[in-house]
């Protein structure tokens, strides 16, 4: 296939899947088998596109054929690659989840429609090298996401929408006022062309204050940490397999776009705007890890966990070398999977259990093994235990600390990794080890009296998916550290992505 | 005239941070439509303003003559403001719903989402209809 199809496909592929679904709108069998149908679609474009991206490079599509500058480039690079394929493996392992997980009034609504349009900005976010493109992008992720958080009008999930769409719109606002900034400056919209053009630029101190703004527009939608107040508060709120995609790909989106603009576009004077990024980076880490310590809620410990996470990429981004930027691609894209698995488990330990509350949980070690064991791997990877995934993400990225003698944030990483894992033996020792409290109705020994056994089937089947992805990588972390290693190279060496963009 | 509008903006964006930091979620969802009001305003002012002079290009140049107004943030912000007006209308539609579900519009009397509800699967009943 040619390299602009391929470039267009994760694009024009779930636009198609949700125009179908809308059409079979009374059909629910129907808007079910397009989903899958389509997410497993996805899944090969993906890795037909990441195939040809390694081999190729750095691969680019101009649409409607205007050269470079003047029209929208799609960019597809190592970086932009490994997260499209990521995205749809973890969107087939949500889209089949949510069989079982969402109630039928719910899919009425169109759930399945929203959930592919919000793959589609996804993708079309990482895959567009026009800032004005991305900004229509990001506002149709949000209008998705919207209908996905407030979809089923529980008082809970408006309560935690409302939040959610006034911050939103507040960093989308700031984000356009970036662009016209910029565009102000230099004219042009594409990012290479942008990053050439501010080379010649004279007036460092107006590309900083421009870049900080860009840094405030991220930084609300990655919730990093004096502007992460609006996840605690809505990500708990939706249905598990709605909170699993945002948990896991959502902020993820965020910080490659922090770390596209932070590599291509503003890196003028890399000592002041890299240093506040490590410094919001230690402070997202330490403040995310202390709120789970404070808090007994299942997805509540685990949604300001994603906070923590989010911090260790700020890091990698700040660190600004390239086994650092490497930590970052192989952090993000690992987290991508474990943390959207640990969302899962929740679900399934709510439908088990009867509750999300850690302290009416008990007792799902003894009955349900498996679960456990698939959480303990999931658990331990999010903290880094040898030889799980999540340890080579933060080798990498403490490495390159070490690397380049960043003792604090070093210091700070590790320390944080330690309240990580006391955080997930809480959930261990709350909801799996300890026996199930005196006087709870629940009976956790038989799960056939809250969920048929084919839904738990339909719930178990993306977490064992998940998990032994993460184990995959766990044991052979060659083959991502390789991909990493690449997308280290581009986003460090931006001539090549310059030059791929740029060529007549 | 740049002088003009810069004002306009500032006057903008500082009414509307004021309105965002208010408790009435009515008054905040107005000041996200006035700051993406003031966003675009400011993105129009920067593609220059020119009085009487068409962004026409003559027939025998590529390019159209300095000092010409750029029509490029003027079709850019069409689409931001379209996008905006769509995101406006959900925003309102939201907070009514919210409003019929919970009777309430204070924005430090929203706790819906900590109190832990018994099931979390059922769907509300549809309030106020």
């Amino acid at each position: 296939m040619e390299n602009h199809v391929l470039l267009v496909a994760p694009l024009a592929l779930p636009l198609i899947i949700a125009s179908l679904g809308m059409m079979a709108y009374k059909s629910r069998a129907a808007q079910r088998s397009i989903a899958i149908v389509g997410a497993v679609g996805q899944v090969i474009v993906a890795a037909l596109l990441f195939q040809r991206i390694w081999e190729e490079s750095i691969i680019v599509a101009q649409m409607g054929n205007w050269a470079a500058p003047f029209g929208i480039s799609l960019v597809g690079d190592t970086f932009s690659g490994i997260m499209v394929l990521a995205v749809a493996v973890t969107s087939l392992a949500i889209f089949i989840y949510s069989l079982a997980d969402i109630d039928e009034k719910r899919e009425h609504y169109g759930y399945y429609p929203a959930l592919a349009l919000l793959t589609m900005a996804v993708n079309g976010t990482l895959l567009t090298g026009d800032v004005f493109n991305m900004f229509v992008w990001f506002e149709l992720m949000l209008i998705s996401a919207f209908m996905l958080l407030s979809i089923g009008n529980t008082r809970e999930q408006l309560d935690g929408t409302v939040k959610y769409v006034v911050i939103n719109l507040f960093s989308s606002a700031v984000f356009l006022l970036g662009i016209a900034l910029l565009y102000g400056i230099v004219g042009s919209l594409n990012m290479a062309d942008i990053a050439v053009k501010l080379e010649g630029y004279d007036n460092p101190g107006l590309i900083t204050s421009i870049s900080i703004l860009f840094m405030v527009a991220f930084g609300l939608k990655a919730a990093v940490f004096p502007l992460f107040f609006w996840l605690p508060a809505s990500y708990h709120t939706p249905p598990v397999a709605i909170s699993a995609f945002f948990a896991g790909i959502l902020t993820k989106v965020a910080i490659y776009v922090i770390a596209r603009f932070y590599t291509l576009i503003f890196i003028q004077d890399v000592g002041y705007t890299h240093t506040i990024l490590l410094w919001v980076g230690g402070l997202t880490m330490v403040i995310g890890v202390l709120g789970a310590a404070a808090q007994y809620e299942f997805r509540k410990i685990l949604s300001i966990h994603i906070v923590s996470q989010i911090g260790y990429m700020i890091m990698g981004i700040a660190l600004f070398t390239p086994m650092a930027i490497l930590g970052t691609v192989f952090f993000v894209v690992n987290q991508i999977f474990v943390k959207m698995n640990l969302f899962l488990i929740s679900g399934i330990a709510n439908r088990l259990g009867g509750s999300f509350e850690l302290k009416e949980l008990g007792g799902l070690y003894k009955n349900y093994i498996w679960l456990g064991v698939m959480f303990l791997i999931s658990a331990f990877s999010l903290a880094g235990f040898p030889p799980m995934s999540g340890f080579w993400a933060k080798f990498a990225l403490i490495y390159a600390g070490l690397e380049i003698q960043a003792w604090v944030i070093v210091g700070v990483a590790l320390g944080v990794s330690l309240l990580t894992l006391f955080s997930m033996v809480k959930i261990w020792a709350f909801a799996f080890w300890k026996p199930l409290p005196e006087g709870h109705s629940a009976d956790t020994s038989d799960y056939k009296l809250r969920i048929s056994t084919s839904n738990l089937l339909l719930l178990a089947m993306p977490v064992l998916l998940l998990t032994l992805l993460t184990i995959l990588i766990g044991i052979f972390p060659e083959y991502l550290y390789a991909v990493s290693e690449r997308a280290a190279e581009q986003l460090m060496g931006r001539t090549e992505y310059i030059e791929a963009v740029l060529r007549p | 005239m740049e002088i003009l509008l810069a004002i306009t903006v500032g006057v903008l964006f500082a009414s509307s941070i004021y309105l965002l930091l208010k408790r009435s979620l009515v008054r905040v969802v107005i000041g996200v439509l006035i700051l993406s009001n003031a966003v675009n305003l400011a993105f129009f002012t920067m593609g220059r303003l020119t009085r009487g002079e068409p962004p026409l290009i003559a027939a025998d140049e590529y390019v159209a003559a300095a000092g010409v107004a750029n029509a490029l943030p003027q079709a850019l912000i069409l689409t931001a403001i379209v996008i905006g007006f769509g995101l406006f209308a959900f925003a309102l539609a939201l907070i009514y719903r919210y409003y019929l579900a919970t009777g309430n519009l204070q924005s430090d009397k929203m706790a819906d989402a900590e109190t832990p509800v018994a099931d979390k699967f059922a769907l509300a009943n549809k309030e106020g209809e």
